[in-house]
């Protein structure tokens, strides 16, 4: 049985969010902007995944926008805030480049803070960059790579300081299956969300815009989600999102504890029986599905390649359009040397993580980097 | 065995894979993502990577993509904007294929536990009784690509295979369309990969290097013209040499960068009788001097007869000087015996 030890990159659907959706193909298949019966019917369940999904959010239903997924929630926060509200961009150096790239797009130079190598916001960089000029301060809720967590209560407190005028966003996508994003991502006006993360459906996704921030649409047209996100509503989506929310909010406490335990057996086995390979990032610091170590002397392309023929599916770095794996900037931020950071790997566990897929990493992952550190 | 094939999204690399599926070998699909820079066609651009994760995916196969960006800057595109800036006329296909491609692809072959690596050019690979390789023309005279390969030695002879070399560029086309393959009827990649046709070599070699302008004179010294950037002129251009009407045709004879001086001459002072080479590789042993053979002095030029004398190649009838940088390579029939690098020719300055 091979190992799938890349839910960062996405999640198996939840049985009960599957059999959530199916309805929605085929029997009860209406517009939920239309106004007769079968459009009602639509419409019902759409509010009904609303009030679910702003109730895992700590949100009220008037507060989710729903969109087509995380990197479309960043986006609309982003483009659509400070549309409104023009100004300088503030975000961390290891934001997704959602995130990273809509900032480019309303900035001629977003300004950057730096983390620690432990993969955390310097928090002595922040406060020098957030003055009465910053509109927007962007800062993930945990990093996609090396599961790191930012202390946005912190960040909410130092813009209080020295730029009240400023609005918060979080890109909690990462942190949606193992932290309460109700409550950590409190301090944040704009919270976003993505489905295929926690379980749901691809293709969906949603943004929280709090009680009196206003936002311009980014896709125009009918006026959908008061008139913040038009088109006609994915309503299988939602209705997969919000079943996939509530599973994966139910059984989060037991899935942090029992992933916890198998990414430290994961870790600590691979630290231990290969040479030269460090941790990125505080552990104490992460979420507890993900795992990311570096190994001097390879460059993870191969690894990747090697580890895929033998069942381990994983990944490093980020692909760019063509597929090719390109150095990450966030290993980078962290600290780590340009070589190093071409040997790095990412294991991230999930919800159907079990006991064998770390027995099958573990055997596989130590020979093949001795395999590639061997001279030709 | 277990083959890593090349595919560039091109037709040839295409029906290569499949032909080697079809003998029954475990093949693994890679595209090189060498350039990150525009590019119209082949390696580099993410609609021919598409094209052959498509091919790979219709074929049955896996296939990745390899970054080798930072190595292909070094070893062929810095090497090109250098050659230009002293003048010489580079070819990147063929030291790509000798700083580069082969070398890296081979390795990361071996080190995933691959037997060979193929790709989809139109030559052949023998192997004589004695277990030595030779490199032959591909069985398609027209499609010939034996002359960007001539610099492979015998370990990487002996590690590559090139499937298309044993059928006609047509039976490519109809294997690749009999299978459904979406780059049936792909149009050939010309040109650089890294060079695009809208923006074309001067583009990508003004940021890169001081374009000089300079002037253009005759054979006697005389100034005859200006010319834009001198590091743009290949010897043998007629074109943009800002010579003037005449009944004399001017040909650029030579381009000195450091004088930034074209000397141009007509068609008669562009003919030549020798030239000079270095950077000789040799498929197998060297030839010892003085040898007949036949040269081909571009990748689809005619082979003419000459004499190997060392370190120069006697051509048997003058022939349009050679651009320093061009590659020579020198066929005993239809295999490759060696090649080397045309370098400037002082003799005729002395």
């Amino acid at each position: 049985m091979p190992a799938y030890l890349d839910h960062a990159a996405t999640t198996p659907m939840w049985p009960a969010a599957v059999d959530a959706m199916l309805p929605y193909f085929s029997e009860r298949y209406g517009n939920a902007s239309g106004s007769h019966a079968v459009a009602r019917e639509a419409k019902k369940a759409l509010e009904e995944s609303r009030d679910l999904v702003a109730e895992c959010l700590g949100a009220q239903p008037g507060e989710i926008v729903f969109t087509g997924g995380g990197t479309e929630a960043d986006n609309l926060a982003i483009l659509g805030r400070h549309e409104l509200q023009p100004g300088e961009v503030v975000c961390s150096a290891i934001e997704h480049h959602a995130v990273l790239h809509a900032a480019g797009e309303v900035c001629a130079a977003p300004r950057v803070a730096s983390v620690t190598s432990g993969g955390v916001v310097d928090l002595d960089v922040l406060v020098d960059l957030v003055d009465s000029g910053v509109s927007l301060v962007s800062v993930m809720l945990s990093n996609n790579e090396i599961g790191t967590i930012q202390p946005l209560d912190a960040i909410r407190k130092i813009m209080a300081e020295r730029a009240p005028q400023a609005v918060l966003h979080t890109d909690a996508v990462q942190a949606f299956p193992w932290l309460d994003v109700a409550s950590l991502a409190r301090p944040a006006e704009l919270v976003a969300v993505s489905a295929h993360k926690f379980g749901g459906p691809k293709g969906v996704g949603a943004l929280v815009v709090r009680e009196g921030v206003k936002i311009a649409p980014i896709v125009h047209g009918g006026g959908q989600e008061r008139g913040r996100r038009s088109g006609t509503y994915n309503v299988a989506g939602v209705v997969g999102m919000a079943a996939a929310m509530q599973a994966t909010v139910a059984d989060r406490a037991a899935t942090v504890a029992r992933v916890g335990a198998l990414r430290d057996r994961l870790a600590d086995g691979l630290l231990q029986a290969i040479p030269d390979s460090s941790e990125t990032g505080d552990r104490s610091s992460k979420i507890a599905g993900n795992c990311h170590l570096s190994f001097g002397g390879i460059e993870s392309e191969s690894l990747l390649m090697l580890l895929d023929a033998a069942g381990v599916y994983a990944a490093a770095g980020s692909a760019c359009q063509s597929g090719a794996i390109e150095p990450s900037h966030v290993v980078t931020a962290v600290g780590l040397s340009d070589a190093r950071a071409l040997g790095s790997l990412r294991l991230s566990l999930g919800v159907t993580t079990t006991d064998d897929d770390v027995d099958l990493a573990l055997s596989v992952i130590p020979p093949a980097v001795a395999r590639l550190r061997e001279p030709l | 065995m277990k083959i890593l094939a090349a595919m560039s999204g091109g037709v040839d690399s295409s029906v290569a894979a499949a032909l080697l599926i079809e003998q029954g070998h475990e093949v693994v699909g890679v595209t090189l993502k060498l350039w990150g820079g525009a590019s119209d066609s082949g390696c580099c651009s993410v609609a021919d990577v598409e094209d052959a994760r498509r091919v790979a995916q219709q074929l049955g196969i896996d296939h990745w993509v390899l970054n080798f960006v930072d190595e292909f800057e070094a070893a062929v595109v810095t090497p090109y904007a250098e050659a230009h800036a002293a003048g010489r006329t580079p070819n990147p296909c063929i030291e790509c294929n000798r700083h580069f491609k082969f070398g890296h692809l081979l390795e990361r072959a071996r080190k995933l536990g691959f037997d060979a690596v193929a790709t989809g050019h139109h030559a052949r690979v023998a192997l004589t009784p004695s277990g030595r390789h030779r490199l032959r023309r591909g069985t398609d005279r027209a499609k010939d690509q034996s002359y960007v390969l001539h610099m492979l030695t015998q370990a990487e002879l002996s590690r590559c295979l090139f499937p298309v070399g044993e059928i006609t560029k047509a039976e490519v086309r109809a294997r690749a369309m009999a299978l459904g393959l979406r780059t049936a009827d792909k149009a050939e990649s010309q040109d650089v990969c890294f060079v695009t046709a809208s923006d074309g070599r001067k583009a990508f070699l003004e940021p890169r290097i001081a374009l000089h302008a300079g002037s253009v004179v005759d054979r006697a010294g005389v100034t005859v013209g200006r010319v834009e950037a001198v590091e743009l002129v290949t010897v043998g251009q007629r074109r943009g040499l800002g010579a003037g009407g005449g009944a004399d045709k001017r040909f650029a004879v030579s381009v000195d960068t450091s004088a930034a001086t074209v000397t141009v001459g007509s068609l008669d002072d562009l003919l030549t009788d020798t030239v000079e080479l270095g950077q000789m590789s040799w498929i197998d042993a060297p030839l010892i001097a003085p040898a007949g053979v036949e040269a081909q002095c571009s990748a689809h030029g005619r082979p003419v007869a000459a004499r190997y004398e060392g370190d120069i190649v006697r051509f048997a009838e003058r022939q349009r000087r050679v651009a320093p940088g061009q590659s020579v390579v020198l066929f005993d029939g239809n295999d490759v015996i060696g090649g080397g690098t045309a370098i400037e020719a002082d003799r005729s300055r002395r």
